[in-house]
């Protein structure tokens, strides 16, 4: 029997099996997929004459990364970047606080139904809402300043946080919680001896993750007036300013790479 | 055929996985490589396709110096040599074709082998190995659906496939039950004799060892203690190699299973 | 040692004395670096508004229900054109971060000590700095419009991508590697035999993931001029018409969950 199914698969040519193994599906989608690249194109108007000229300004811009100008507006730059950092620390500090009891109620084997679609719900919303739509609602209510910048991050940090919470709880070993639960412990010290030392680890690294997209988003609220160093930033490329927007970069990526390399450490620490 | 002259392998950490090893293995010769986890099986057949590059000492292959070749050569090399590894090593996301197909990769240019265009006597070819071993019927599966025994079969395939002189086998049966492992091990000793190939096969089953290969060689830290038949491992060779135990029990148990596998087979 | 001899009983801590007192400095510490941060938000903020925010935000809130659906008409552009900064940017990226990827891989870059180093540097720089911010300087360089802000979602994205691409590739079976080398593949059949196919799963995760997220951030680019409907919103906002900055929003929310909806289906059907 095998014998003759391989007379007859011999002299026969292979190719490998479709990704997608309905022919009309598979052609369908290769063919929609480039007829939206070429809508895509067509629709993109592209002023080349302006791309030519600004090039070398892109260059001036390069050039300006080997001289970047720290001193010329030294005080600018400082208290720009110090208010970013203050927001930054108010609000994960902040954010992270509320977003452990919402991540606690958001995670299905631990809270009750209407605790838990509460909690789902305040995730939905403040993940749904780019950071920089609430900074500029924040702004119109609270007035320009920092104010508006740490709300709009504590608010963005409990979306974030709270939704890995309780996927972590979500997932976590059932076993070790109801070994707990067995010994005849309230509801408290269940969360603080079953629960809790499975997730620390990651809690701790996704609070430090967070501080770090803290700090990266805090630079672009000055641009709708929330305060940090996205205003100082803004005036630099306005005035074509480039040796300064250099300096303010290099100082973002310099501290974003610090706070990486920290967390690194924390991180491994915990584990 | 392959001879190994004073192979030797110091690794950065300063370990002496071989201290120069002579070794000879004839056309056609089927060899098992015993010894305790940390003797430099492993290392030996690495050394010999240079997956690990020795330290000192030389390889033949008939007539080439496998440790001088530029890393052309070395692939043309390659080619003559088949291995086979211990957890099957199968690209787990590609189809049990392309697996064994594999095999060829050393024949066929780049873009040949990218856009999976392989020339029909190699597509042939598979099909009847893939046919000899049983697996003609899960060719267009993918390698992670299948068992343990049955990868290792599409492994045995991919190595077969390159047309070689010369198998190398890392510990074909570590992950497997003992009767896949049986089944895998008559399989490669099988199709050796069919094929005239020589093969170095790393086994820490001593029983199996006996079962199957005509010549042993046992390892201990780097060295060769033990060269000869099966039948010779005794007990008092069995200490050389592996420390002291009582080997009495492994021995008998070996020769009774022995003696049962051949009534089963008859 | 968390045994303790207290005369003749021995007690039982969780930590000695001097772990303890440590600790208690530590967020002795952090409750103080807390405090000055909050009094430097303070300090910023003009309080009289604040108390002002729950009339000034009823008052935004009436103004601007209902939205005004009629403006709808006058949108479809501008998701159109949010909808090809996201996918072509994300394309852009996709094909520049491979490379990228490989180059910082620790088991596949060409050299450890120089182009490494490169890699790294070009995954943090484009991580740091926000596709605001990246938009901002691309306007300054080749002028306002939709092909600015594609180049720094691209920009932008090249950065997220290698970076987790880059973990895949370090976290690949190294033994299917070897094996694909010792039937006697070059270099470039080993890559597509034997990397190729286990990153390739994390790869497709990888760039729906980022679309998901350059659909979201593609909606605001146009606040700095960088197309699509942010641009919309930025005008509907400096001319204070709120029904429209409030139909754009649900727009945006609407675009924002469909996107995450699709990215989590293709992500599930892949893996």
């Amino acid at each position: 029997m095998s014998h003759r199914e391989l007379e007859d698969m011999l002299g026969k040519g292979w190719r490998k099996p479709p990704f997608v193994s309905n022919p009309k599906l598979r052609w369908g989608l290769i063919v929609g997929f480039f007829a939206y690249l070429v809508a895509a194109f067509m629709t993109i108007e592209v002023d080349w004459g302006r791309v030519y000229v600004g090039l070398d300004r892109g260059w001036a811009f390069i050039l300006a990364f080997t001289s970047p100008d720290f001193t010329g507006r030294a005080s600018d730059i400082w208290s720009g970047l110090l208010e970013s950092i203050v927001m930054t620390v108010a609000a994960s500090v902040v954010g992270i606080l509320i977003s452990i009891p919402i991540g606690l109620g958001a995670a299905r084997n631990i809270a009750p139904l209407p605790i838990y679609l509460v909690c789902r719900g305040i995730v939905a919303i403040s993940r749904a809402l780019q950071e920089i739509i609430v900074a500029i609602l924040l702004v119109a209510i609270f007035g320009f300043g920092p104010l508006a910048g740490f709300l709009t991050l504590s608010f963005a940090t409990i979306g974030f946080l709270s939704k890995l919470l309780a996927e972590d709880i979500e997932a976590m070993d059932k076993v070790q919680a109801e070994a707990i639960k067995a010994s005849g412990a309230r509801w408290l010290q269940w969360i603080n001896y079953g629960v809790q030392p499975q997730v620390m680890p990651r809690l701790v690294g996704l609070s430090m993750y967070r501080i770090d997209i803290n700090f990266r988003e805090s630079a672009i609220l000055g641009l709708v007036g929330a305060g940090g160093i996205g205003a100082t930033l803004n005036t630099a490329f306005d005035r074509y300013e480039y040796d300064t927007a250099a300096a303010i970069l290099i100082l973002i990526i310099g501290i974003v790479m610090s706070l990486e390399y920290l967390s690194g450490i924390i991180r491994s620490k915990v584990q | 055929m392959l001879r190994l002259q004073k192979l030797t392998k110091t690794y950065r950490t300063g370990d002496q996985a071989l201290k120069a090893i002579d070794l000879e293995v004839g056309k056609g010769q089927v060899l098992a490589l015993i010894g305790p986890s940390g003797a430099g099986k492993s290392t030996l057949i690495r050394c010999v396709n240079r997956l690990v590059q020795p330290t000192s000492g030389a390889v033949w292959l008939e007539d080439t110096n496998l440790t001088k070749l530029g890393s052309g050569a070395l692939r043309r090399a390659r080619r003559e040599m088949g291995m086979i590894f211990q957890e099957y090593a199968l690209v787990e996301r590609l189809t049990v074709m392309e697996n064994v197909l594999s095999g060829r990769l050393g024949y066929v240019g780049f873009w040949r082998s990218f856009l999976r265009w392989y020339p029909q006597s190699d597509i042939d070819e598979a099909f009847r190995i893939l046919d000899r071993v049983g697996l003609l019927h899960m060719a267009d599966k993918r390698a992670d659906e299948l068992s343990g025994g049955q990868r290792q079969r599409v492994g045995i395939c991919r190595a077969l496939i390159q047309d070689p002189k010369l198998l190398l086998v890392d510990e074909p049966t570590a992950s497997l039950d003992p009767k896949t492992s049986r089944q895998i091990m008559r399989l490669i000793t099988e199709l050796c004799h069919e094929r005239r190939l020589a093969a170095i096969i790393n086994i820490h089953d001593v029983a199996l060892a006996q079962m199957f290969v005509p010549r042993v060689v046992g390892l201990r830290f780097g060295e060769i203690v033990y060269d000869g038949l099966p039948t010779g491992l005794t007990p008092e060779k069995l200490t050389d190699i592996y420390g002291e135990e009582d080997w009495e029990a492994t021995i008998q148990t070996v020769e009774d299973e022995g003696e049962e596998e051949v009534e089963a087979a008859e | 040692m968390p045994v303790l001899e207290k005369g003749s009983a021995q007690t039982w801590r969780r930590r000695t004395t001097g772990e303890n007192l440590f600790r208690w400095f530590g967020w002795l510490i952090g409750v103080a670096i807390f405090v000055a941060c909050w009094q430097q938000i303070s300090e910023a903020t003009t309080w009289f508004f604040v108390w002002d925010a729950p009339r000034i935000a009823g008052d935004i809130w009436t103004r601007a229900t209902p939205p005004r659906w009629g403006y709808i008409t006058q949108l479809g552009r501008p998701i159109w054109d949010t909808l090809n900064i996201a996918t072509l940017g994300t394309l852009i990226a996709i094909c520049l971060a491979v490379p990228v990827a490989f180059m910082a891989a620790r088991n596949t870059t060409p050299s450890v000590l120089f182009i490494r180093p490169v890699a790294l540097l070009v995954i943090v720089s484009s991580r740091s700095i926000n596709s605001l911010i990246w938009a901002l300087l691309l306007i300054a360089i080749i002028g306002p419009g939709v092909f600015a802000g594609t180049i720094a979602i691209a920009i932008r994205s090249i950065g997220f991508c290698s970076k987790l691409l880059y973990e895949a590739i370090e976290e690949i079976d190294h033994t299917q590697v070897e094996a694909i080398s010792a039937t006697g593949a070059s270099r470039w059949q080993v890559m597509a035999y034997g990397i190729v196919p286990q990153i390739l799963p994390a790869f497709a995760g990888i760039a729906v993931f980022r679309w998901d997220i350059n659909i979201r951030e593609s909606t605001v680019l146009g606040l700095v001029g960088a197309g699509g409907i942010g641009l919309q919103l930025s005008a509907s906002l400096n001319v204070l018409a709120w029904p429209q900055v409030s139909l754009i929003l649900l727009v945006i929310l609407a675009a924002v969950m469909i996107s995450e909806w699709v990215s989590a289906k293709v992500r599930g059907a892949i893996i």
